[in-house]
């Protein structure tokens, strides 16, 4: 009886992270499109709704009642599962993200082991996608993205080791507690490791396949690349899952290198004491949105990068850099 | 060990950067484009068949419907043909008139190939910019003839009438538009078309200003444009280029200068040769000739504005006479029926006219047998020699660079494909 408590707990609290997100997920989308249309002198979807706010759920309603088109020559297993195998890691990742000091779903010690292992699976779901559509330009797509993800992990993953050499821990609560001290906002990593922040976020952009990365749906070229023989909620899985991650990879970058929940005036004189009755979840919730308003930024304003280009950028340039980090931050820590 | 081999790759015609109906198949080395072969004619309508049938007057719509981005220049460049075949020329304010509106299309062509172009690369901002502008010339556009694209508003000896002196405005209506709103939206069109314009050449650099600012020295924009699609200036001469796409390796060649026609020689302008011969150059000539075109806009409406009089020549063989005359005037009448059912004959004779169009060399080949209308037409379209040079220029390069590519020729099917 005590563990099917338990186990009903554990539901409760992981519908309490999903259902919110997936609340997130769609606001995100009608952010986008508001945010993208103001910077191109448009108003953007206003019809649905006061200001077009209830477009996210009309378009939610639209996809679901498409039909899901199976192409003939298509391998209907693997098709089918692409959409679950994309998103399942994208919502998985958010068991071990700290939302506020302790609020945690699963308070794991390698958590930053955790978030690369899921959110190398997610790519998956894109290659058998690309793999099973039995489309040419769905299969280039699925190539391209492979062979950049793989790229770009590396470049993350080794910015990821700066900060566990940086932190001491691989718990992400941990890594945010280790960003307090007494100069506020000039305390967290962003500062002190400096290019491993933009190195991380530009791999973040590219992870999750946002323009100018996005080579790998990038519409002039191909199509829509790896979604392109999908109809209906299939691809509305595939949405979801890439909006979720870039959410997730805000959060992220909020909490390894913003300082997480912290006030950025905790410990300065006069103003810590003016706002550190704010709750932490909400400084949280402003870093992250900071960050995922950059994603938006970047595509209203970015030309896309060639293929070629984008090996380049990761192989010959980020990693060697954050290779180099990983030392001077190794010396720093010893010394 | 299973046998590499390439595969063929179909583009188009409906996928997103095809320009309408560009069908490309390719044939890749995985991203690498091996061979690239260009499909035409599917929007091909028999527009010089046509032309057999129709009086000479009755073709000038067809013309529009040619290049329908820059359509009235296809429209100079036949009633240039007509009208050399006929002997006679257009009054001077005509001739002004015709350089303004041929200087607005280039504008408008150009920013169309700027916004796709950037949109094919992937910055869409660009694309929603130059329709902002767009939407004042073809209010311009409208003033004049009262349609947006298909004008036909030159015709053999002038054009159909002169400016308007007053432009038309935004009424109130039932989108929430309140009064402070409608006052800006018709803030600048309280004179005359000719105002309108001026007041658009004043705004026009600070746009293109802001086109750049997104674009030229964008370091993305530089990688996918900087040594994509070389053409050297004698393979540019060889494969029959001729606009931009020549003049961006280099070859300085604009009809405008080299066999004046309208008022160009009377009129102060430069043109923009690159050096290279690669998509960024030939992007940086399209841009200062937008600069230029509306340089040249100006100088027509300083003209315009001192300079009144007939913009028809007053044969009434070939142009209508006045409504009033019509109604009143037996012989006017007589002029009206002849000139509305059967036409006007041309003496016998073959010509060739061209105008420097946005894309390039558009020439009109005429033969006639004497009759109301042409014996043969024979349309010579800028982008179909360009398009040729599609598999030369995309050797080699990957597939991202096909777009690149297709946007750089600034192709459009209607003139293609006729």
């Amino acid at each position: 009886m005590d563990l099917f408590l338990d186990i009903l707990w554990i539901i409760v609290k992981i519908v309490a992270i999903v259902l919110p997100l997936m609340l997130c997920v769609a606001y995100y989308t009608l952010a986008e499109r508001k945010v993208i249309s103001y910077m191109q002198v448009r108003i953007g979807p206003n019809r649905v709704g006061p200001r077009g706010s209830l477009q996210p759920i009309a378009d939610a309603m639209k996809l679901m009642c498409k039909e899901i088109i199976l192409p003939k020559s298509a391998n209907k297993t693997l098709f089918l599962i692409a959409p679950m195998l994309s998103i399942g890691p994208a919502l998985a990742a958010w068991a071990v993200f700290p939302f506020d000091e302790g609020v945690v779903l699963a308070d794991i010690n390698a958590g930053l082991l955790y978030l690369l292992a899921l959110t190398s699976i997610g790519v998956y779901g894109v290659i058998i996608a690309g793999w099973a559509s039995n489309s040419k330009y769905a299969f280039l797509s699925a190539v391209r993205l492979g062979a950049q993800v793989v790229a770009y992990e590396i470049a993350m993953g080794f910015s990821l080791v700066v900060v566990l050499i940086a932190s001491g821990s691989l718990n992400l609560g941990e890594i945010v507690m280790a960003q307090q001290g007494g100069w506020g906002f000039l305390n967290w990593f962003w500062l002190p490791l400096f290019p491993i922040f933009i190195i991380y976020f530009v791999s973040g952009v590219a992870e999750t396949n946002r323009a100018p990365f996005d080579v790998a749906e990038g519409e002039s070229e191909i199509v829509a690349g790896f979604h392109v023989e999908y109809s209906g909620m299939t691809f509305a899985v595939f949405f979801l899952a890439e909006y979720a991650n870039m959410i997730l990879i805000s959060a992220l970058t909020a909490i390894m290198f913003l300082g997480g929940w912290l006030s950025p005036f905790h410990g300065i004189p006069v103003l810590g004491a003016l706002f550190d009755w704010i709750p932490g979840f909400i400084w949280l919730l402003l870093k992250t949105l900071v960050v995922a308003f950059l994603f938006l930024w970047f595509r209203a304003t970015f030309p896309r990068y060639r293929y070629d280009q984008i090996m380049r950028l990761g192989w010959k340039i980020f990693i060697p850099i954050t290779i180099v980090w990983i030392v001077v931050a190794g010396f720093a820590v010893v010394v | 060990m299973p046998e590499i081999r390439n595969y063929t790759l179909n583009f188009g015609p409906q996928h997103p950067s095809a320009h309408g109906v560009l069908r490309l198949v390719l044939e890749m080395d995985g991203e690498v484009i091996e061979r690239s072969d260009p499909h035409v004619g599917l929007l091909h309508r028999g527009t010089e068949k046509l032309a057999e049938t129709k009086p000479y007057n009755q073709n000038i719509p067809y013309m529009d419907r040619l290049d329908y981005v820059s359509m009235m220049q296809n429209e100079h460049a036949y009633v240039l043909a007509v009208e050399k075949l006929l002997g006679i020329e257009a009054p001077e304010r005509a001739q002004y008139i015709r350089t303004m509106f041929d200087e607005i299309t280039r504008i408008l062509n150009h920013m169309m190939w700027l916004g796709t172009h950037a949109l094919d690369i992937g910055a869409m901002t660009v694309f929603l910019y130059c329709f902002r502008e767009r939407e004042d010339l073809m209010d311009c556009y409208e003033a004049v003839s009262g349609a947006r694209m298909h004008a036909a508003y030159y015709r053999v000896g002038g054009v159909y009438r002169d400016l308007p002196d007053e432009m038309p405005r935004f009424a109130a209506s039932d989108l929430k538009r309140d009064k402070s709103e409608l006052d800006r939206l018709n803030g600048n069109r309280q004179g005359s078309l000719l105002d309108f314009i001026e007041d658009f050449t004043d705004r026009f650099p600070g746009c293109v200003d802001e086109y750049e600012i997104l674009l030229t020295e964008n370091r993305i924009w530089k990688q996918r444009t900087v040594g994509i699609g070389v053409v050297t200036a004698d393979r540019a001469k060889a494969l029959g280029f001729t606009g931009p796409m020549l003049r961006g390796s280099g070859v300085e060649w604009d009809l405008r200068k080299k066999q004046p026609y309208a008022a160009y020689d009377k009129i102060d302008f430069d043109i923009p040769v690159g050096l290279n011969g690669d998509c960024y150059d030939r992007y940086l000539v399209r841009i200062e000739e937008m600069r230029q075109s509306n340089h040249i806009i100006r100088q027509c409406v300083d003209w315009l504005r001192k300079n009144p009089g007939p913009v028809m020549v007053e044969n009434h063989k070939i142009a209508p006479p006045k409504r009033a005359a019509m109604k009143s005037d037996m012989e006017g009448l007589i002029h009206h029926f002849k000139l509305f059912s059967e036409g006007y004959c041309t003496p016998p004779g073959e010509v060739y006219a061209a105008v420097e169009a946005s894309k390039g060399e558009f020439g009109v080949y005429i033969i006639s047998d004497g009759a109301n209308k042409p014996y043969r037409l024979k349309l010579r379209a800028p982008g179909f020699a360009h398009l040729m040079a599609m598999d030369e220029m995309a050797k080699g390069h990957m597939l991202a660079d096909v777009v690149a590519l297709i946007g750089t020729m600034d192709v459009v099917f209607g003139e293609i494909d006729r």
